[in-house]
This record gives C-alpha cells, structure tokens and sequence, in this order.
C-alpha cells in the first residue's frame, strides 16, 4: 500500500481539508491530531499500530477516550498526513483535526495559569490531554476547542506569556 | 368433565354441522361487506364472486385468494374500508414490514362481536365476577390491551388498566388490590418473579391465581416453568390485530391448545409454498377469515404463523377446533418482547441514516427473562470527524429513529467500517441467540 504523501488525490480524499477550507487562516498552520475510531475489542489497536509501523509513522503522544463499546484513539505523529492515509486506505474511519498545542514550563502553577486565561474569557475545552517532554522544564497541553473559538482561544494563551506550538513545531519535538 | 364454565353455551358447543352453518351463513355476510371494498371488489370479481350468492358451500371459500399483509400496506390507509368512516368508532394499528403500518378500523358492532369474543375467551378459563384483573398489556393502537380490557369488564371482572412497564410499581399493584389474573406476555411474567421480594413483597402476599400469557410464541415448557415458578394457572392466548387482535383462540380450563372461535372465524391451515389447505393435524400456514368485522373484511389472511389445527374434540365440551401453539414464522419477523418487529423495519431506518455504511447487523439475545435488540452499524469513514459529540448524537438518533418505527428502543452498537459480517443474505443480519427451550 503505497502512500504518497500530499499528493492532489490525498488533499481531496481528505475530510479535514474541506474543513478547513471554510476557516479564516489563522497566522501559521494549527496542530494536527489524528483520531481513529477502534471498536472496544482485543486486536483493534494491534491493526491500527501495524499500519502506523509499516508507514514509518513516529507516535509523539497518545491517548483513547473510551465509550464503552468504542474508543477514539487520539494520536500526535510526526507526519500526520501520511499516517491519515495510511489508515484512510485500509478502510479506518479516521479524521485530521487542528488541535491548540501550548508549550508550558513544567512547573507548579503553570497549568493554572492556563487553565485560569481560558476560564476568564469563556474558552471552553471539549477535550485535552498533556505529556512532559523534559521533566521540570517543558511540558505540552493539546486542547480541543469548538471551532468557533478556536482563534479566541489561540490568542487568550499568547496573550498569557504562553508559547503556540505550529504543525512541524509539535511533530518535530 | 364437570364444572366446565361458558359464556354462550349454545354456541361454544354447538354441534360442528350446526357451526358450519353458521360460517356459511356469514361468510355470505361478510362477502357482502367485502364487495363494498375496491379492493375485494376487485379480487372477489377475478374469482367469479360478484355477489354473496356466489359463495354457496364453505369449499367456495378456496376460490378466494389469499389476503397478504403487504395487500394491506397497498391499500394503506383505507382500500379495505367497508363502511362510511362516520360509522367507525376505533382505529387500531399494527407495525408495518416497512414504514406503512397496517391499520383496523371497527364499527361500533365490531367492537361489541370482539369484545364477545374476549368475554368467552375469559370465562373459559374460570375467570369471572370476584376476580381482580391486572391487564399488564400494553394500551394505545396495540390490540392487547384495549382488546382484553374490554372483555374483562363485560365479563365482570375489577379490571386494573396499568399497561405494561415499571415492574416494581405491577408487583406493588399486585399486592394492594389482591390481583387474582394477569395478563401479561410470558418473558416479562417470569421478569415479574425474578424481581419478586425485592421490596419485600413475596408470593405469598399476593392473590395470583391464573394468567393469560400471549403476544410471543413459547414452549411448554415455558409454560411449565411460569406454572411451577409462581403456583398459577397459565392459559395461553392467540390474536393479531389483522383479526382484531387477542381472541381468535384461546385456551380452556383444559389447557391444551386454544379453541379458534369458529363461529368468528374461519381457520385453514395451508401448505405455505403451494398455498393447498391441508389436512387437520398437519402444520402449515394459519389462515384466517374474518367472519363477524364489518368495518374491515379480512377475507384468507396469512398470518405467516406456523401451527395446526387439532382433529379430535376437547375434554371441555366445546366443538371449535383447538390451534396448536405457534411452531414459527414463515416470514423473518422477530417476536421482541411481546412487539412484532421486521428486520425490513430496521433496515429501512438505517439506510436513511447517511453517516452509517450500509452493512449492519440485528442481534437479539435475553438479559435475564427478558428478550433484548443490539443493532449493530458500521461508521461511514467518509463522514468521520473525529468528535465523540457528534458519534454519541448519531448513536441517539439511531435508537430514536428505531424507537419511532418499531416502539422498542435497542442498544446501538457503533462499529469499525467493515468489521461486520458482510452481508449474504438476510441471514447474517439477524441473529437470534435467544435459547429454543
């Protein structure tokens, strides 16, 4: 299974792109996160790894939401777009979706701060996850929130001393 | 046998050429009734019948072809009307095998015949007067409810119009007024007896002395099982809404097998494939006549049930002949809890649902006595966004849209695109892990 990456049929197969295509730019390329949906039974991620693994796909992080009989495996990758397709072609629903990825200092109280500028202007989180990626010293807080928000939301957290990681940013750390 | 209750004496034991008389007599009527209809009017007339007089023995009634219920859902809603609609006092309405339900209509006369029929259905089994129903049916378009409702007040009994559901508040009901009969579909009665004592109320605090048990086949020995688990009489109880509803047979004090009314209906057992009537004794196709329903003939309906019809007499007396239990369907309708429900049915609503794929699967298994529908769908990869919101939204219109079809609210299960047996053939959509006792 060949996978080409960015080729003209890969941008149209693409759901995110038709997406995107009705969002007003913001400055830079938001954060890329990869969600597949995984039926809740032995084997599924198994399939879903092997297919990353062939690809030569690099997992920075990883989570699942858990539903009972489903799950959505939320991945960060160093090439999102190769990955979608690599799952797209064997059949996997699975959805490219812009994600705030913020850098924030491992420290005590860092978290708060966040947490405190999206609370004072109303942003709300439909979901997030973090992961340390130098102990006391950096750590990375990916966020999910509504569409409508999203360059509100990107803007509250620059504006609270904290640093917006773009696409390559994240997948390169 | 002594101490044999009727309720029209004359009639439940009339001699059979007597009752064949009768059949005849109003197979003539009901001809008649049928004529007033397009779409007899025009079936009867393909077979030679353009007036009552041109039926004049029973055996004439084999010119007639078979009604089919898609015949009803053709003529959806009012093609087999019989009678103006001001003379119509009741609509009663059964599930469709598509989105078309099938619908009854009654005369104020229909009701009054059925409603007989139930009051004779009853006093066979020596309920009466003293006797508290609880008539754990369901009401609405149904015919379960309102149908046995209706008899047990003529008969006499106090009647207990709770419907089905809220088993707590049924076994609180039960003990309150000393109910005496039920009756209820046999897998939520033994749900009854497994939530018995819960709330402190045990069998020995309540009256029970007989149930009706119908709406879905069972065995005897589920039957057996209800008898012994809860120290009752079980009477099992045939109907479906085409013919009214319950009453077309029912069992006597006896309880072996159901006398068809035959003054009521006119009951053949055919071969289902080639459509010859069979002999008594022999299984095929249950097929009815509806004698006795002005507002709505209902002339060699198939009823898709598979039974038989009992040669010899019963030990009660009466001359009707006694229908075996239902053996099983000749069609793919599922029995869920007590609700008629197709496969079609289900179908149809998931293929108008754009972010499923188009393979799905129906499962249906119990969960303690009771009978459960999983309905399996694959999600489309194409409409994917990744939003559990969106995913659980879709799950809840799925069960609703199912819910407002076939009134059974399943458990959706969400699934991988291309995970579920692909289809070949109806047979891989429907699986049934219920257990054939």
């Amino acid at each position: 299974m060949g996978v080409s990456p960015m080729s003209s049929r890969s941008r149209a197969g693409c759901p995110c792109y038709r997406i995107m295509g009705k969002m007003p730019m913001l400055r830079g390329v938001m954060a890329k996160q990869l969600t597949i949906f995984v039926e809740n039974r032995p084997g599924r991620l198994k399939s879903i790894s092997e297919n990353l693994c062939k690809s030569h796909i690099d997992i920075r992080a990883f989570t699942i939401q858990d539903r009972g009989d489903y799950g959505l495996l939320r991945l960060i990758v160093d090439k999102p777009n190769d990955a979608y397709l690599a799952l797209a072609d064997v059949g996997c629903a699975c959805a490219l979706k812009d994600i705030l990825a913020v850098s924030v200092p491992d420290q005590p109280g860092n978290f708060h701060r966040l947490a405190s500028a999206l609370a004072e202007n109303s942003i709300n989180v439909l979901d997030a996850y973090g992961f340390v990626l130098q102990p006391h010293k950096t750590g990375v807080c990916c966020m999910e929130i509504d569409r409508p928000q999203m360059a509100k939301a990107e803007e509250v957290v620059k504006a609270a001393g904290f640093t917006v990681l773009e696409d390559e940013e994240l997948y390169g750390l | 046998m002594t101490d044999v209750p009727f309720w029209n004496r004359e009639v439940e034991t009339a001699e059979r050429s007597r009752l064949q008389q009768l059949q005849l007599q109003r197979l003539k009527g009901i001809i008649g009734w049928a004529l007033r209809t397009p779409f007899y009017k025009r079936r009867l007339s393909q077979a030679g019948i353009n007036s009552p007089d041109d039926v004049r023995s029973l055996q004439d009634l084999q010119r007639v072809p078979f009604t089919t219920k898609d015949d009803l859902r053709q003529n959806f809603p009012k093609g087999l009307l019989a009678v103006d609609m001001r003379e119509v006092v009741r609509i009663h309405s059964s599930s469709g095998t598509t989105g078309i339900p099938t619908v009854i209509y009654f005369t104020r006369d229909d009701i009054d015949n059925w409603t007989d029929l139930l009051a004779r259905s009853i006093t066979g089994t020596g309920a009466g007067v003293g006797d508290v129903f609880q008539n754990m049916m369901s009401y609405g378009l149904f015919t379960g409810g309102l149908g046995l409702h209706y008899g047990a007040e003529r008969v006499g009994m106090t009647v207990i119009p709770i419907g089905g559901g809220n088993t707590k508040r049924q076994i609180q009901t039960m003990k309150d007024f000393q109910t005496t009969i039920l009756h209820i579909t046999p897998s939520y009665l033994l749900h009854v007896h497994s939530r018995l004592g819960e709330d402190g109320i045990f069998r020995k605090d309540l009256a029970l002395r007989k149930a009706f048990i119908g709406a879905e086949p069972h065995s005897e020995n589920t039957r057996r099982k209800i008898q012994d688990l809860l120290q009752i009489e079980a009477y099992n109880s045939y109907g479906l809404s085409e013919l009214n509803g319950p009453g077309v047979a029912f069992e006597c004090v006896c309880r072996k097998d159901m006398h068809v009314w035959e003054d009521a209906y006119i009951a053949e057992v055919i071969d289902p494939k080639t459509g010859e009537v069979l002999k008594d004794g022999q299984e095929g196709e249950l097929v009815l006549t509806n004698l006795v329903r002005c507002a709505m003939p209902m002339l060699r309906y198939r009823t898709r049930d598979l039974a038989f019809l009992h040669p010899e007499g019963c030990d009660c007396g009466r001359t009707h002949r006694r229908l075996s239990r239902i053996l099983g369907r000749t069609d793919d309708m599922l029995i869920i809890n007590g609700v008629n429900v197709f496969p079609s049915q289900i179908e149809e609503k998931i293929m108008k649902i754009p972010e499923v794929a188009t393979n799905y699967q129906i499962h249906v298994d119990k969960k303690g006595a009771l009978d459960r529908l999983t309905v399996k769908v694959e999600i489309y990869p194409k409409l994917f966004l990744g939003e559990v919101a969106v995913l659980e939204a879709l799950r809840n219109k799925i069960r609703e849209d199912l819910q407002a079809s076939i009134t059974i609210a399943p458990i959706v299960e969400l699934h991988e695109p291309g995970s579920l047996p692909v289809s070949e053939g109806k047979a891989k959509r429907v699986v049934d892990d219920r257990p054939k006792d």
